[in-house]
């Protein structure tokens, strides 16, 4: 049914069930919003009603109305800019910032903060109201996520992530009044928590109350360090997200820009964790194989995703036999570079710095699991998110949208097109099924494209014909459709062999160290459009198919599975169920 | 006892009537407030004394809730059914039990108050010419024994159930309530028909109704005068609700501040269970319905319906925006009808005796009554039930008895936080909900809060300002940190700091406040404030321009002198907490101000008015 | 599922199983999805057995109820009646509804405070006393009104503080 309405007296006429916002919106109205957060691809919304920012006057209603959760009835008669709307928007925002501590200057979201943006655009530059302010204590205790809650314009958009969305449950409003703020049970730490770091609160917070712990520094230091030699990863996800940090169109594959930059900014050696992800599917898929030929273990689960690893071990720990024992590829990266790598430039592991760059905030917490240190050296010494590079980059006054192309170094920079999917969700899949086909088939199958198991869907199932076995598998993209799928196995209503999960929605391309989208999912969406793109351009197209993978074997781990590639590039989980 | 048909009710009730009853009934109210007053040792006291003077057979005693008469707690009420006379005694004291006991009702015992007002009639009875209460709601509080249900079907109790499910249609029951033109009396005053009927034209599936208990204005507790005294009306008009709604299950969302209320609720849902009016199949029509209680855990917020919803839903009581309204998607995502203690005390009434009857009281846009809670600095604290349209000076007059101590009426509030004050000159309004609208405040629960010429305006909606801060649930932005602004201006203002520019930024944020606000709770806040700046501006600016509080409470801006008066008599010294005052014997005392914590002992201890306070 | 910090003693783990039972007697199979329902009333239930909710407590619950302990914290401190830390052991709630602060509420709570060197929602050093507001326990006739546990003061001013303490057991 649709129902017409007036906006500011330009006639439309929109669905029944949308909202004054939505109505503006195809009128091209911009109406102010802070709390509202929506991604559309994933049929996500966050319609709290609560900042009050939105409100607009409604002929014959006695109060304003917001326009973010007001359904449109026929005959409305919508006001975005009267001066009633106009003072009791700039009022809701000088009530907001008369309880913030207005430091932007400082601030982790300077220049993506939604406050300050529309502080700006109302022209808010005399506050009238000044009183009492919060003080919350920071929490710096993670290695992942900061959060200065006296930030917090208490818009609830990280509940909803990870309550609704990731269903992990940490963040809840707590306190009531003017006390009242989100935070975990008893105002615990992060770290403290069951929280998996995945970021996407801090994707979702308009504000600087929610950021990353910022490891720019440590990285500067040691380009600074000459006693130290400095190598870089890149995951495949940054490359087709950091040119959005320098206004270049969402989807823009920077690889070679990004590769220049980072030796401009002093690397010694600029990988690419595409090579490990090469490396991952080696030993996911022989393990994959194996456990589908002999029937146990069922199905086996991807564990490339530390989040998703981690929610595992705090809320299915009975589950924890299910994953692929591989590392992550950031984590193989670190060990091989650590080994193999320290010992090909005659460096000492403690004297080689590996430094990662990663769309994810949950890496940073990876790098530092106790088990990835082995005899107290880490493997990976310090992970920054896309936006600290791009930051870091600013900072060094490169030019990066006018620099040349640069590659990769060797050895450990050569990939396939195989693991430039591994950014997106469902690319881990194809990847190992590629190889999987081929390996069971015994000959190099042509049709590699598993479309089946792309898309911004949250759960893909897939039967697939690899190599003459009928594989039934699964994708799944945020941890609240995980949870699904894995009380369907729980509940032994579910039957697969192999099952991939990302704790990101989308995958890694819309992790929580990427450039902030704001909500925008049509970004996301050609960020994963790019990563496709790059695979089909590229000549080698399969893991196994990788040279310098193919060297790395031969010359030092043996085959895939071997006592040697088990020593440096597995792992085991560990049942959290009690913190 | 299995009541399956309107007939065995009618048998009941019957039995019950013609039961041989001892001549003289001893009523006697044990209500929250009673029993803090002292009712608990009076009712030792009186079984003892029947006990003691074998008067088991000639005396009945009725344990009752609430008869209004707060003010004079404990109460008791001797009926004698030969002669038809009552006496109500105030102020009983356990000793005075056996004098009052041997009077009978031939004789006013010696040496106790009794109370003259004839101060209840069931709906049945016309009050006498000249009494201004009218009995619906509270028609059986302070009458029966709340705990029997036998004393309720005495007086027709579930015969409006059993006539509604057995001789009406659902939609008769909306028209019913719909024509009595009865309006929600939680505060809001929304037509209950219309709530019943959005509920019942969704479709057929899971529906609730729930009545709001919740009673969170403070120095309201009508609501709970009548859970307390008369639960089971409570339960019948629920069932009735239900049946029009097409609901099986009705939930009692009750404060948990009220342990006895809820204790009566339970042991009356019991009782109805086992007599089969509530459970399956009401009086062999096919309904279903029960009843569940939620307890609240203090939060006022709570009352707001979207808000109680989420608590029983065992959530933040955070209230969300409207549409979707309860009736379309309220409890569990459900149709829901959430209405008031009060609202439901009307309901079986009106089903009984018509639509026509209930308009007959009150006024064309607000038929039927309303109770009130007076309270503050009245004389006569206590519930009063009077038709809408009467007026303030009747009720806190003539019920109240006018101002205590003989002090100076200035203010009366109603509408609790989220209403207004109301002075003097609107005192002959004739009260009902537009009315009130119309001079700035509201109904609300109904609670009445009288303020005499010792209370500072700018202080009260600086204290009602506080009840909204602490109860603020801290959702939205013009509530959540707007109260907490006004609220800190309010402080300037009676520290001294305020300026006339704070009074208009005072009025400028409470307008938009109440324009933003997402919930009822905030939308009302800055009432108190407005009321108070519209009706008290001369205390305001005292304030800011003169530096002056006029009533002298606002401790910042008085100091206390001793003058010449004084004849040094020490009082003050020995009560000084803080050391304050010295002097010699016999001479004038001096205040130090440098120690003075203002708490004004002095001035009220001194028996020759020689503390001054300025 | 009882306790699972580990440390409990042997009364606090009769407790749990106490509250364990409590939480099975409820009706939640009948509809799991729910089970949040029963949360406001489990807590009440737990704060009458333990005199408060702490965190070991907490996580119980939000086990047995299948919901997350962030969301029972946040249910516990938004309700007034819930606590998450010990008080006194004798509670001391002084009204301040409208009626007993017209009626000079104020004062007393201010002795109150003088006399027990505490502030409002605190308890004193030796753990005796609670102080706290409450917002109208129906008593107003009888205002300002103390409750001292469960027993209501009528009629309080400020020279009866020393009083009613008085009349305190320990
Ligand atoms: C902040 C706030 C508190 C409220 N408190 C109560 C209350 O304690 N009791 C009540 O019956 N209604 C209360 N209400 C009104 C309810 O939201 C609701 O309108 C009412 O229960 C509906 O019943 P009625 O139609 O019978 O009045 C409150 C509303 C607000 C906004
Ligand atoms: S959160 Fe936004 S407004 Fe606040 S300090 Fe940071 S950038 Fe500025
Ligand atoms: S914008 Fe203004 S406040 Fe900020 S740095 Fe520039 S001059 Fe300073
Ligand atoms: S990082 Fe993820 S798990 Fe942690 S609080 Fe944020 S959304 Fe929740
Ligand atoms: S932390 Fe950020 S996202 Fe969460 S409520 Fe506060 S401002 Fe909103
Ligand atoms: S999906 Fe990717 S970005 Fe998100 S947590 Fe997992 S690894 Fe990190
Ligand atoms: S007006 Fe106040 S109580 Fe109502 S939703 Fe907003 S913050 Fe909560
Ligand atoms: S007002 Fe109180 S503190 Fe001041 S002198 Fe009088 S008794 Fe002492
Ligand atoms: S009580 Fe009055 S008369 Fe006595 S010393 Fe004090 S001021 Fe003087
Ligand atoms: S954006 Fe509409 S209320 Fe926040
Ligand atoms: S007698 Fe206690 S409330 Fe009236
Ligand atoms: S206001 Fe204190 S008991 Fe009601």
């Amino acid at each position: 049914m649709k129902i017409n309405l007036k906006i500011n007296d330009q006639p439309v006429s929109v669905d029944s069930g949308c909202t004054i916002l939505e109505a503006a919106e195809k009128l091209e109205i911009k109406i102010p919003t802070l709390c509202h957060f929506t991604m559309d691809c994933f049929n996500v919304e966050h319609r709290s009603g609560s900042c009050r920012v939105c409100v607009v006057e409604v002929k014959g209603r006695p109060n304003l109305a917001p326009a973010c959760c007001t359904p449109v009835v026929e005959g409305m008669e919508v006001r975005t800019n009267t001066l009633r709307a106009i003072n009791a928007r700039r009022t809701i925002l000088d009530l907001l910032l008369s309880n913030h501590p207005k430091d932007c200057l400082t601030c982790p979201k300077n220049l993506e903060c939604q406050l300050q943006a529309l502080a700006q655009e109302m022209g808010l530059h005399h506050l009238l109201y000044k009183g009492e302010q919060s003080t919350f204590n920071k929490d710096l205790s993670s290695f992942a996520i900061a959060r200065d809650l006296d930030k917090c314009i208490m818009c609830r958009r990280c509940e909803t992530a990870c309550n609704k969305v990731q269903t992990v449950g940490v963040l809840s409003g707590v306190n009531r009044g003017f006390r009242a703020v989100v935070a975990p049970a008893g105002m615990k730490r992060l770290a403290d928590t069951e929280c998996v770091f995945c970021g996407q609160c801090v994707q979702a917070c308009p504000v600087g109350a929610l950021s990353e712990i910022d490891y720019k520094y440590p990285v500067w230091r040691a380009l600074n360090d000459a006693s130290k030699t400095v190598i870089v990863q890149t995951a495949p996800a940054v490359r087709v997200a950091i040119g959005e940090c320098f206004g270049m169109e969402p989807g823009a594959v920077s690889t070679g820009k990004m590769v220049t930059a980072l030796r401009m900014l002093g690397f010694d050696k600029v990988f690419d964790t595409d090579f490990a992800a090469d490396l991952t599917i080696m030993e996911e898929t022989t393990e994959l194989i194996d456990r589908v030929t002999k029937n146990h273990d069922l199905p086996i689960l991807t564990s490339c995703c530390p989040g998703w690893v981690k929610f595992l071990e705090h809320q299915f720990p009975e589950l924890i036999y299910m994953p692929s024992s591989a590392k992550s590829p950031q984590q193989m990266f670190g060990a091989i570079a650590k080994s193999y790598y320290a010992e090909k430039i005659g460096v000492k592991p403690e004297d080689l710095i590996v430094v990662s760059v990663m769309p994810c905030l949950a890496k940073k917490y990876e790098a530092a699991r106790p088990e990835f240190a082995p005899n107290g050296v880490r493997d990976v010494d310090i992970v920054i998110s896309t936006r600290e590079l791009a930051d870091m980059i600013r900072e060094a006054g490169i030019q990066f949208e006018e620099l040349e192309d640069g590659v990769y170094d060797s050895p450990l920079g050569e990939s396939t097109g195989a693991a430039v999917i591994f950014g997106a969700t469902g690319g881990v899949l194809e990847a190992a099924l590629r190889t999987a086909a081929d390996w069971i088939a015994g000959q190099d199958v042509r049709e590699i494209d598993f479309k089946a198991v792309r898309g911004m869907a949250g759960i893909k199932e897939a039967t697939v014909n690899v190599g003459g076995i009928e594989l039934r598998a699964a994708v799944c993209s945020g941890l609240g459709n995980a949870r699904k799928l894995l009380e369907k196995i729980e509940r032994g209503e579910a039957n697969y062999h192999a099952i991939e999960i990302m704790a990101c929605p989308g995958g890694c391309i819309n992790g929580g160290g990427q450039p902030y989208h704001h909500g925008d999912t049509s970004r996301l969406e050609k960020r994963m459009a790019a990563l496709y793109r790059a695979d089909a351009g590229l000549p080698i197209r399969k893991s196994h198919q990788n040279p310098d993978i193919i060297k790395l074997y031969e010359e030092f781990l043996g085959e895939p599975g071997s006592h040697a590639a088990h020593k440096l590039l597995h792992t085991a989980y560990i049942d959290r169920k009690n913190g | 006892m299995n009541i399956k048909t309107p007939e065995a009710l009618a048998k009941m009730a019957g039995v019950l009537k013609s039961r041989p009853k001892p001549p003289v009934q001893i009523l006697v109210s044990v209500g929250t407030c009673g029993l803090a007053a002292g009712a608990g040792a009076v009712l030792k006291s009186i079984y003892d004394e029947i006990v003691e003077r074998r008067l088991e057979n000639a005396v009945e005693v009725v344990e009752v809730g609430c008869m209004g008469l707060c003010y004079a707690e404990p109460v008791i009420m001797l009926n004698d059914r030969r002669s038809g006379k009552r006496l109500i005694y105030g102020d009983v004291t356990p000793q005075q039990v056996p004098a009052i006991i041997a009077a009978g009702t031939d004789s006013i015992a010696a040496g106790t108050r009794t109370i003259e007002r004839s101060w209840y009639y069931p709906e049945f009875e016309k009050p006498e010419p000249g009494e201004l209460q009218a009995r619906i709601v509270l028609r059986n509080t302070g009458r029966l024994n709340p705990e029997k249900l036998e004393q309720y079907i005495e007086n027709d109790g579930y015969t409006a159930l059993a006539k509604a499910l057995t001789t009406m249609t659902p939609q008769q029951v909306i028209d019913t309530i719909l024509a009595s033109g009865l309006r929600g009396r939680g505060g809001g005053g929304f037509p209950t028909g219309r709530k019943w009927q959005f509920a019942a034209a969704q479709p057929a599936g899971e529906k609730f109704i729930i009545c709001n208990a919740d009673e969170g204005d403070p120095g309201a507790f009508m609501d709970r005068a009548v859970l307390e005294g008369d639960p089971h009306s409570v339960l019948e008009a629920m069932a009735i609700g239900g049946y029009a709604i097409g609901a099986n299950t009705g939930v009692i969302y009750i404060r948990a501040e009220y342990p006895l209320a809820v204790r009566r609720l339970e042991n009356a849902i019991g009782q109805a269970r086992e007599a089969g009016l509530l459970g399956k199949n009401l009086f062999g029509s096919g309904f279903d319905f029960d009843i569940q209680i939620k307890f609240g855990a203090g939060a006022f917020v709570c009352g707001e319906e979207t808000a109680l919803i989420h608590s029983i839903e065992g959530m933040r009581g955070e209230p969300t925006v409207k549409p979707p309204f309860p009736a379309v998607e309220g409890l569990w995502k459900r149709p829901t009808v959430v209405n008031n203690v009060e609202t439901f005390a009307c309901v079986a009434a009106i089903i009984r005796k018509g639509a026509e009857w209930f308009k007959s009281l009150g006024t064309t846009g607000s038929p039927g009554t309303k109770v009130f809670a007076l309270a503050g600095k009245i004389s006569k604290v206590g519930l009063a039930e009077v038709p809408m349209g009467t007026t303030l000076r009747d009720i806190i007059y003539r019920i109240g008895d006018g101002i205590r101590d003989g002090r100076q009426f200035k203010a009366v509030q109603t509408g609790g936080p989220s209403g207004g004050c109301i002075t003097a000159k609107n005192l002959d309004l004739p009260i009902d909900y537009e009315a009130l609208k119309s001079i700035g405040s509201m109904m609300g629960s109904g609670g009445m809060i009288v303020m005499d010429e010792d209370d500072c305006m700018v202080n009260i909606a600086k204290f009602f300002l506080e009840f909204t801060l602490d109860e603020s649930c801290g959702k939205c932005t013009p509530c959540r940190i707007g109260n907490r602004r006004l609220f800190e201006m309010l402080e300037e203002i009676t520290d001294g700091r305020g300026t006339l520019e704070t009074i208009e930024k005072l009025k400028a944020l409470s307008a938009i406040i109440k324009d933003t606000a997402l919930c009822g709770l905030g939308q009302t806040s800055p009432n108190p404030v407005l009321s108070t700046l519209a009706n008290f501006p001369d205390e305001y600016i005292a304030h800011v321009k003169e530096g002056r509080c006029p009533a002298g409470v606002c401790q910042k801006l008085i100091h206390f002198d001793i003058s010449d008066r004084c004849v040094g008599c020490g009082l003050c010294l020995k009560n000084c907490p803080v050391n304050a005052i010295s002097g010699e014997k016999r001479q004038r005392h001096t205040i130090d101000q440098s120690k003075c914590i203002k708490c004004g002992v002095c001035f009220r201890v001194c028996k020759f008015h020689a503390v001054d306070k300025k | 599922m009882s306790c699972q910090c580990g440390n409990a003693t042997p009364a606090d783990r009769a407790k749990f199983e106490e509250l364990g039972k409590y939480i099975s007697s409820l009706p939640i199979a009948e509809n799991p999805s729910r089970s949040r329902g029963f949360l406001i009333q489990t807590l009440h239930r737990a704060q009458s057995m333990f005199g408060y909710l702490p965190e070991e407590v907490q996580k119980f619950v939000a086990a047995e109820l299948k919901i997350s302990p962030a969301d029972v914290y946040g249910v516990i401190s938004f309700y007034s009646f819930f606590t998450d830390k010990p008080l006194g052991r004798h509670k001391i709630n002084v009204c301040t509804g409208t009626a007993c602060f017209v009626k000079g509420a104020g004062k007393v709570l201010e002795e109150f405070k003088r006399r027990l060197g505490v502030s409002e929602g605190e308890t004193t050093a030796d753990g005796r006393f609670f102080l706290g507001a409450l917002r109208c326990v129906g008593a107003c006739s009888l205002a300002p009104v103390v409750m001292v546990d469960d027993r209501v003061y009528g009629n309080m001013t400020a020279e009866k503080v020393a009083d009613v303490l008085a009349q305190i057991a320990d």
